[in-house]
């Protein structure tokens, strides 16, 4: 058998209370592209980030070609040939892609060493597929372009290892298979692979073998064959069974809240035109849309964020004038924001801080103008287990939590005012399966009770199982609103890429 | 009134406004250096002031005025340290980091100097560099006794920029501090050591930061007194915004800076406008702020500036 690239062996990692890993084991054999599922806080992103030396392991021992290793820094790992591409991308926006690839390499001499650099990217291209412009500026990348510097960041640093943190979840399905592509060149090399993914499709048409964490243990290793199935794996991350989502049908009510030719005014952002949309209690509204034609603003506007230059908004049949996010919340409009960590929820304080922000000034949390901690306190444990946000408590810092964590500690206060729509931007963007599943289960629940939903996704496989009707946005505009029955993912995508309907 | 202009814009009045800049300009590129890398230097202003006396008092008794400039620039370098020891080891805030080291630094300076000194009647004093004439150059007519005919100090301040400018774009060791000074994270994947380079601009800020002290207690005047640099490192950390954080940019409104400056103090002498002094004096601080109003408006600085970079946080 052949000598393992890497030989990870009982690491365990603490933080505090929490054990993040629990001697877990992990091999990886030249070639080998292995997979790497579990849902959030499974204690994926921490074994990598072990291995990766961001984190230093209590427990447990690394070696690297059979060779016992200490990895204390990001230098080290890359000195031992590992590379990590991560969830969120380690780029300076203001500098050019070929001084990103520059960065942390020896210069010619004095100087930096252009045209090595140029000569490496071209090599980089001609064998894996990967290219792009050295000279464009990164943040004027697409994210799909972004994600690409990054992996031949690693590549120009010699790495034989390349992890890669949930990878596809910032790409188009194009793209996605662009990037497997690259990966598979890579494997055929010699080099191995570490891919950390949600998706069971992607695992199973990408990788060799699969292990699977959850609650930082090793749940299952197993070779990946097609005798697995995805119920397999996704019942051995989440430990119990999972059953296909319903969704009965239901009445639709009265218009709880309507746009009549609402246009922005543009400025730095994109310019809504003439935008008429309609949601209903009882119904669930997708809309969806290339990143960047205008849902954001969308939200912005109906969560009284951006104001409305011209064009009519009502709420429950009101006409608003003013808007401000005060009294789109007074309306019972309810928001799940796009960016938790930043618009959603601020993580440098506790939880329960985060949670109450937006209510705090009402009862019960405060009485004659005092913060009543005790009610804040009852209020955020009883939500933490009501949904079960794994936290350490009331306390903990909110930066702590993991993304499914967060979304449903956003989810727990915007539906704890009973909000009469509630507006979802990639309501399960970066979740996994479980906790996915957890956050459609509660829209699912608001639209039963006669509430109205709308969902902002760019995944279409999303929308279409959730949603009774999908509005299309391109350049600021709706280009059109199907009723579930009579959408198909090709009509919507010539939708989205400008095209009317024939 | 013509007459007056003539008077004021002669050889003197260019020869003046370099010699005027130079401190401006070595003091602009430590703090760019420093903030490039991150690290807001609020410690410029007592920085320059201790290292005034130290480079002072060490030509004094050495009678070695090169010697003297090096203990100058080894005061700025290990206040340097220190601003680092304190914003990137402990990670506390620049702001209040940058305040205390200027109170400190003020504070040594008056100490030492009363100690090594007492209070004399008449300051004392030392024979302060004297101008060096480039052969040939300075006897171009102009040109000549403005260029070339200055203080070595005036001499390094001018080459400091290009240099200071190929560090910075050209070399690997730029491109790191600058890294560092943008996404602390994406340099740290890159295997960049963060707090390492970090140093490294605080040291390289501080060294730069000294030499402006001792050109203005050596060069500038032969002599410490205590309001030998009254407010230009603070004048310094606007030039950095000014400059948008290019060594060029920033040497570029040193002379601009010290250009109105030299004229107020021309204007001041020929006591033409009767208005009183104090009006003059405002004058460069008055245009700063207008100048400051006029640009920085669209100027960027490092992402990561006043952020302390923790490796185990996400």
């Amino acid at each position: 058998m052949a000598q393992a690239l890497l030989e990870m062996r009982g690491i365990t990692k603490r933080f505090g209370a929490v054990v993040a890993n629990d001697r877990v084991d992990l091999s990886l054999l030249p070639g080998d592209i292995l997979g790497l599922l579990g849902e959030n806080g499974a204690g994926k992103t921490t074994l990598m980030n072990v291995l990766f030396g961001t984190y230093a392991p209590d427990e447990g021992t690394i070696a690297i070609d059979g060779k016992p290793v200490a990895i204390h820094s990001a230098a080290d790992a890359l000195a031992l040939g590992i590379g990590m591409v991560h969830q969120h991308f380690h780029l300076v926006p203001s500098m050019t892609v070929l001084e990103n690839l520059m960065i942390g390499l020896p210069g010619k001499g004095l100087r930096l060493d252009e045209a090595g650099a140029r000569a490496r990217l071209a090599d980089v291209k001609a064998r894996f597929g990967l290219g792009l412009d050295p000279d464009a500026l990164v943040s004027g990348l697409a994210i799909g372009e972004q994600q690409r510097l990054e992996i031949i960041k690693v590549l120009f640093r010699g790495a034989r290892i390349v992890i890669l943190d949930e990878p596809t979840a910032v790409l188009t399905p194009q793209e996605a298979e662009g990037l497997f592509a690259a990966l598979r060149a890579m494997a055929a090399e010699g080099f191995g692979v570490v891919f950390i993914s949600h998706k069971l499709h992607e695992i199973r048409s990408l990788t060799h073998k699969v292990t699977v964490l959850r609650q930082g243990r090793i749940a299952a290793s197993l070779a990946m064959s097609d005798a697995i199935t995805d119920r397999q794996l996704a019942e051995l991350m989440c430990g119990h069974e999972l059953t296909p989502p319903v969704k009965p049908a239901s009445e639709t009510g009265e218009v709880l809240l309507s746009l009549d030719g609402v246009s922005t005014a543009g400025g730095r952002r994109v310019r809504l035109r003439d935008v008429s949309l309609q949601v209903r209690g009882g119904e669930i509204l997708g809309i969806a849309g290339v990143s960047g034609n205008g849902q954001r603003e969308l939200a912005d506007v109906i969560a009284g964020m951006l104001p409305v230059a011209s064009g009519t908004l009502q709420v429950g049949g009101l006409a608003v004038r003013e808007t401000s996010p005060r009294v789109m919340q007074a309306l019972g409009i309810g928001r799940v924001p796009e960016d938790r960590m930043t618009t959603g929820l601020i993580t440098s304080l506790p939880l329960s801080d985060s949670m109450v922000l937006p209510l705090v000034a009402k009862k019960p949390f405060s009485r004659f103008g005092f913060i009543d901690h005790g009610a804040i306190r009852r209020f955020v444990t009883e939500q933490i287990t009501a949904f079960g946000i794994r936290a350490a408590g009331p306390d903990a810092r909110t930066g702590t939590l993991s993304g499914g964590n967060l979304q449903k500690a956003l989810l727990a206060r915007e539906l704890s005012q009973d909000p009469r729509v509630l507006l979802a931007a990639q309501p399960i963007r970066g979740l996994d399966v479980g906790a996915a599943r957890f956050v459609h289960e509660q829209f699912l629940a608001l639209r039963a009770a006669g509430r109205a939903v709308i969902v902002i996704s760019e995944d279409l496989e999303e929308l279409f199982q959730i949603s009774d009707r999908i509005a299309v946005f391109f350049e600021g505009r709706v280009m059109d609103v199907l009723p579930i029955a009579q959408a198909s993912v090709a009509r919507i995508g010539l939708l989205m890429s400008g095209q009317e309907a024939a | 009134m013509d007459d007056i202009w003539g008077q004021i814009f002669q050889v003197g009045f260019f020869a003046a406004l370099l010699r005027i800049a130079t401190p401006l300009i070595l003091a602009s590129l430590g703090e760019m250096f420093a903030e490039r890398a991150g690290v807001l230097n609020l410690g410029i202003e007592g920085i320059m002031l201790l290292a005034a006396m130290t480079g002072f008092s060490t030509a004094y008794f050495t009678g070695s005025l090169w010697l003297g400039l090096a203990a100058a620039m080894a005061t700025g370098m290990v206040m340097g340290a220190l601003m680092g020891l304190l914003t990137v080891s402990l990670g506390l805030s620049q702001h209040v980091s940058g305040i205390g080291v200027t109170l400190l630094c003020t504070g040594f300076a008056f100490f030492f100097y009363r100690l090594i000194f007492g209070q004399p009647g008449v300051p004392p004093s030392i024979e302060a560099f004297a101008t060096v004439k480039v052969p040939l150059l300075s006897d171009i007519p102009l040109i000549g006794p403005v260029l070339f005919d200055q203080f070595a100090l005036v001499y390094i301040a001018l080459l400091a920029v290009p240099v200071a400018a190929f560090v910075l774009f050209r070399t690997p060791w730029g491109l790191s501090l600058r890294a560092v000074g943008e996404s602390p994270r994406a340099a740290d994947s890159a295997g960049v050591n963060v707090a390492l380079t970090r140093y490294q601009a605080l040291i390289l800020g501080g060294a730069f930061m000294g030499a402006a002290g001792a050109f203005l207690s050596m060069a500038q005047f032969n002599a410490f007194t205590f309001g030998v640099i009254s407010g230009r490192g603070w004048v310094c950390i606007a030039l950095v915004v000014f400059g948008q954080w290019s060594p060029w940019k920033c040497a570029a409104g040193a002379l601009i800076f010290a250009a109105i400056d030299t004229l107020q103090l021309r204007l001041q002498a020929s006591n033409v406008i009767d208005v009183p002094y104090q009006v003059f004096l405002m004058l460069p601080f008055v245009l700063t702020i207008v100048a400051m109003a006029a640009v920085s408006r669209n100027a960027r600085a490092p992402a990561a500036l006043l952020t302390p970079f923790r490796k185990e946080e996400r």
